[in-house]
């Protein structure tokens, strides 16, 4: 698989370490009343859909930045990569 | 129908015109006492010990594709009890115990070869480890045998004993581990269960739930609706995708391991043997191919073929402990889809819907507790109980903080 890195052009995968999917992103706030079963469902479950799924890979071997590839999991098909700070930036997250 | 060896004489003498199909190919009902969703590996033996040992044989087992179309067939044919935690050993202890006794048990040659399995260590501290989990495994009424280096050059001279970067210090035996013929153990299933009344619908995709006031009353499927008591999902490997029909999400993400043979080889492997310092594990089967396979690729994939950088890696692995494997040429490599759990651990229970049970989460240790898997489930689907070996392996483990993380990864499916 090949990643179109948005800052470095298109890189081999295997530059890469992969954590998951991206609701990874979204942490619950620890100080929310149902703190507990949020932190459950946000370490634990995942939707783990078959077709388009936004994943977060690590480039470990290169720039050390976070991506938001979002890939097919069918046909490993690599649809659009983002900045991990990106989107979480435009989800209103400072950083 | 009984095989025997005076039944094949008996045939060769008439032309063999009195074998019968090995099982029925029945339409499915309106109603059963109990669904199993997937005729593989373990849906088969939930069928089998349900109405063997438990006497339920109102059964239907739907399949979407053929018998044993996924991964019961896509495995490396490895069985084995070396694990170490609670949760775990006794299970897979019974497992390989129904094992060794299921082709009387079933009256089907599945080839069960204990050629026993062979763990290396590289290291002081690795040999350690091992100490502890041979101790573990005979505490659970398990195997497991010390080998020095001494040894092992004896009886495998081919290993790389002074490789400079992972030398090869000793090993642990399991000599009651081995291989068996993968296919064969589907059949025999589905022979078995069909002789005791039970449905097998083949080509018979399901595509939703019936679920009513919380309880789930039957399922919609490509050849008509079906009702149950009970229904039971066992499709590992697409566990998210059917249960996403029930509006529920897993524990478990989906990846892809690949899997090798070689070219037929004379006899060189005399069982498995495993590399300690990397993952690598290797078999000689009875044809003579090599059989062997390594990491899954580590992301999430339904696509049942992987990438070549992992080809790579298991490659070199087997290069540092057999440096004769590179004399061999490969003949196919094909991948399937793992249930990869947050703790490396499957999952046998029921759900919070009602009359609806999930089997799933086998990571790529499926193969080897196919009869203990069938068995137990078949166990809470009779008497709504966990197996005494399985009261563990529960869904709600995570919430409670009770993982069972044999390599203490954590929730990185990946790592496991």
């Amino acid at each position: 698989m090949i990643i179109k890195h948005p800052l470095l052009g298109p890189r081999d995968a295997a530059e890469f370490v992969y954590l998951g999917d991206a609701s990874m992103i979204d942490r619950p706030n620890p100080n929310a009343p149902d703190a507990k079963e949020q932190f459950y469902e946000y370490g634990y479950l995942r939707d783990n859909p078959a077709g388009e799924h936004k994943e977060l890979w690590y480039h470990e071997q290169g720039d050390r930045s976070w991506l938001v590839v979002t890939r097919n999991t069918i046909t490993h098909e690599v649809k659009y990569v983002q900045l991990a700070r990106d989107v979480a930036r435009a989800k209103g997250r400072d950083r | 129908m009984r095989y025997s060896g005076f039944k094949v004489f008996l045939e060769g003498l008439t032309g063999n015109r009195g074998w019968k199909t090995a099982w029925r190919d029945p339409k499915p009902r309106s109603d059963y006492d109990i669904i199993i969703i997937g005729g593989g590996g373990h849906g088969l033996s939930t069928a089998y010990y349900l109405s063997k040992v438990y006497g339920v044989r109102n059964v239907g087992v739907l399949e979407k594709a053929w018998l044993g179309s996924g991964n019961i067939g896509r495995n490396t044919t490895i069985i084995r009890s070396n694990y170490m935690l609670p949760g775990n050993e006794p299970f897979y202890e019974f497992s390989l115990k129904l094992w060794e006794g299921l082709e009387q048990d079933f009256n089907y040659n599945a080839m069960i070869s204990q050629r026993s399995i062979l763990n290396l260590f590289h290291s002081d501290q690795q040999r350690d480890a091992f100490v502890r989990r041979a101790n573990s495994m005979i505490l659970a009424g398990a195997d497991a045998e010390l080998a020095d280096e001494a040894q092992l050059r004896r009886e495998l001279p081919f290993l790389d004993f002074d490789n400079s970067r992972f030398p090869i210090k000793g090993g642990l035996y399991q000599r009651r581990g081995g291989t068996v013929r993968h296919d064969a153990v589907a059949w025999g299933y589905a022979r078995g269960a069909d002789s005791h009344g039970v449905d097998i619908i083949q080509n018979c995709e399901v595509t939703g739930f019936h679920i009513e006031n919380g309880a789930c009353k039957g399922v919609h499927t490509t050849r008509g609706d079906v009702n149950a008591k009970k229904i039971a999902v066992c499709v590992a490997g697409s566990s998210s995708r059917v249960m996403a029909m029930a509006g529920m999400r897993l524990p478990i993400e989906s990846h892809v391991l690949q899997a090798f043979v070689s070219e037929g080889l004379k006899p060189v492997l005399p069982g498995v043997i495993t590399f300690g310092a990397g993952h690598f594990y290797v078999s000689q089967s009875d044809k003579g191919g090599l059989v062997f396979g390594g990491d899954i690729d580590g992301y999430n994939s339904y696509a049942q073929r992987g990438n070549l950088p992992v080809v790579e890696d298991v490659a070199e692995s087997g290069m540092a402990i057999m440096p004769m494997i590179g004399r061999a040429r490969l003949l196919r490599s094909w991948g399937g889809i793992m249930d990869m759990s947050m703790d490396g651990s499957p999952f046998i229970d029921k759900t919070h819907i009602g009359g609806l049970y999930f089997n799933g989460g086998w990571c790529y240790g499926g193969f080897k507790a196919t009869p203990a898997s069938g068995y137990c489930y078949a166990h809470l689907l009779a008497t709504d109980e966990p197996h005494p070996v399985a009261k563990e392996m529960l869904l709600n483990r995570f919430e409670r903080g009770h993982l069972i993380d044999e390599k203490g990864q954590g929730n990185q499916p990946n790592l496991h």
